[in-house]
């Protein structure tokens, strides 16, 4: 008896399979309630094992911001070139980045810490990073309300140009989900990449104007290199906040277009990247 | 060995006859190549240096090939390590075949929703999660909630977290959460031994209604009363090859037989 002719006259198809595109993204849509409600409880557990549970979505980024602002807005206050009004300049560059920094080191460890969910239950493994993506999401715009609330402290006052905050979070929230998928596959290949992602994060914090105006800081190093800045994806975002926050800001609406090519372009490789590899995922390799 | 409380399970014969294929195994081979380290170091071992280390590779599958049909319950059984997981895993698909294909109608499914649940979370919040992981909508999960609290009779704690449970209580909820859909194909590894008497014979029902409801039932247990209980097809597995492949009693008799065997010749072997 020929098993596989057996198998295709009742129309079974061979077990690890990948399914094609198009099916995977209706599968994906089909588990929106699953992503969302896994994003939503898991956000809820984490805060609540910590006393003080919500707040600390609030305290870590304040901390780092008070940190920062007091080594490079006191200490080495000759040493860096102190874009005016600083405290508000760190606190949007800090708050921000936290979004972006969590997104990627949460989607590093999506699935390689979710083995055992991975092993058990058949479902589109891309649920894991957007529902981690979504839960850092949610605890982002708490910290932006508190990031309003800074700023106006500091002398910013609300105006209609604050709306624009709704297209710039969309954007960078698409931009990082991108970046999840790229390193939730990556570290399946490399678990040692996991290792690494602090590093990366710590070197593109370093890099994207958290605590300097990097067109400033570029023009002096090189000022041919200017592209670099205006289409660095980190700076885009920066940049358009504090357009937006601050006093004196002016929005760079040409940022807006980069961010969006960017964003777009990284969500759709990250994805195509990720469900090349959906059926190895969870294998014993 | 008595018969005497064991379920019409019906005879092979007729399911296999009667009901179209939902799994085919064709002649799969599974190799895992591992790295033996030979002894465990010991700390301060000059062995640390050497490297000892040799790439090893275990055969797990040899060649195992059969059909299952819808409505079958089948229960595989077999010695410690004989591959049993192994092949339940390649079915599955998260363990690729070396050799030969597996072919279904549909993924099949491991009994295990464990993972998908959160134990800072009550009960009642990780069956939504855990059902909907499962792949049930919401108005499904609203449907059958309740059936799922009374199933795993922890009514008065279903506010509680989860990780408040004894191991037994989140042992039945995780067995009521994953048995709740209708499964096509389902495997269940070892999971029936949970709980009291009366919440293994409650198992036991809802694996025959998922059966009877026409879904595959793969049971991989140590347990001869459970799968007599549950099932109406044996595989026997042993070092990876298929032995027997029948009537679920029938199978039974000969692994019986043969451990049997094993035990008086291991006693015979032992001096004095």
């Amino acid at each position: 008896m020929d098993m596989a002719r057996l198998a295709a006259e009742h129309g079974l198809e061979r077990v690890g399979g990948r399914p094609s595109l198009p099916q995977y993204v209706k599968q994906l849509l089909n588990r929106s309630d699953f992503t969302y409600t896994l994003a939503k409880y898991r956000m809820q557990s984490e805060n609540e094992r910590n006393r003080l549970g919500m707040a600390w979505v609030l305290l870590r980024p304040s901390f780092s911001a008070l940190i920062y602002g007091t080594v490079f807005g006191v200490i080495m206050q000759g040493a860096t070139a102190r874009p005016p009004d600083f405290a508000p300049f760190v606190v949007i560059g800090v708050f921000i980045l936290e979004f972006f920094n969590t997104s990627m080191n949460g989607g590093a460890k999506s699935i390689i810490s979710n083995a055992s969910l991975v092993q058990s239950l058949p479902f589109p493994r891309i649920v894991l990073p957007i529902a981690k993506v979504f839960q850092n999401l949610l605890d982002f715009i708490p910290t932006l309300l508190f990031m309003a609330l800074i700023v106006i402290i500091f002398g910013a006052r609300p105006d209609w140009d604050w709306f624009l905050f709704i297209p710039l979070v969309f954007l960078f929230w698409v931009f990082n989900q991108g970046v999840a998928f790229i390193f939730a596959r990556a570290t399946v290949h490399f678990r040692d990449l996991s290792q690494v992602t602090p590093f990366i994060s710590r070197m593109i914090f370093y890099t994207s104007g958290v605590f300097f105006d990097l067109k400033v800081m570029v023009d002096k190093i090189d000022p041919s290199l200017q592209p670099f800045a205006d289409w660095q994806p980190i700076n885009n975002v920066l940049s358009i906040a504090r357009g937006i926050l601050m006093k004196d800001g002016v929005v760079p609406y040409d940022y807006f277009w980069h961010l969006a090519i960017w964003a777009f372009g990284i969500f759709i490789i990250g994805f195509v990247f990720f469900w090349q590899a959906e059926e190895r995922f969870g294998r014993d390799e | 060995m008595s018969d005497e409380n064991s379920y019409d399970t019906g005879s092979l014969p007729e399911v296999t006859r009667n009901s179209p294929p939902v799994v085919v195994c064709d002649n799969v081979h599974v190799r895992y190549k591992t790295l033996a380290t030979g002894k465990k170091l010991k700390l301060g071992s000059k062995d640390v240096m050497t490297r000892k280390r040799e790439l090893r590779e275990v055969h797990a599958l040899k060649g195992i090939s059969f059909v299952a049909h819808k409505n079958e319950s089948i229960g595989i059984i077999g010695s410690n390590g004989s591959g049993k997981s192994t092949l339940m895993r390649s079915i599955t698909g998260l363990t690729p075949t070396s050799e030969g294909a597996i072919y279904a109608t549909s993924r099949p499914n491991l009994l295990g929703v464990g993972a998908a649940l959160i134990p800072d979370l009550s009960g009642a919040r990780n069956i939504i999660l855990g059902s909907l992981a499962l792949g049930l909508t919401r108005d499904e999960i609203d449907a059958k909630f309740d059936d799922i609290v009374e199933f795993t009779g922890l009514e008065d704690f279903i506010d509680l977290p989860m990780r408040t449970y004894s191991s037994g209580m989140s042992q039945r909820l995780k067995f009521a959460i994953a048995t709740s859909v209708q499964h096509e194909i389902l495997i269940v590894d070892e999971a029936l031994n949970v709980g009291d008497k009366k919440f293994r014979d409650r198992s036991e029902g809802r694996i025959r209604a998922i059966r009877e409801n026409a879904g595959t039932v793969f049971l991989v247990s140590h347990s001869m009363r459970t799968i007599k209980d549950t099932c109406n097809r044996a595989l026997w597995i042993e070092k990876g090859e298929l032995i027997a492949d029948g009537p679920a009693l029938e199978v039974i008799r000969k692994y019986q037989a043969f451990t049997k065997a094993e035990k008086a010749k291991e006693t015979e072997e032992e001096p004095g």
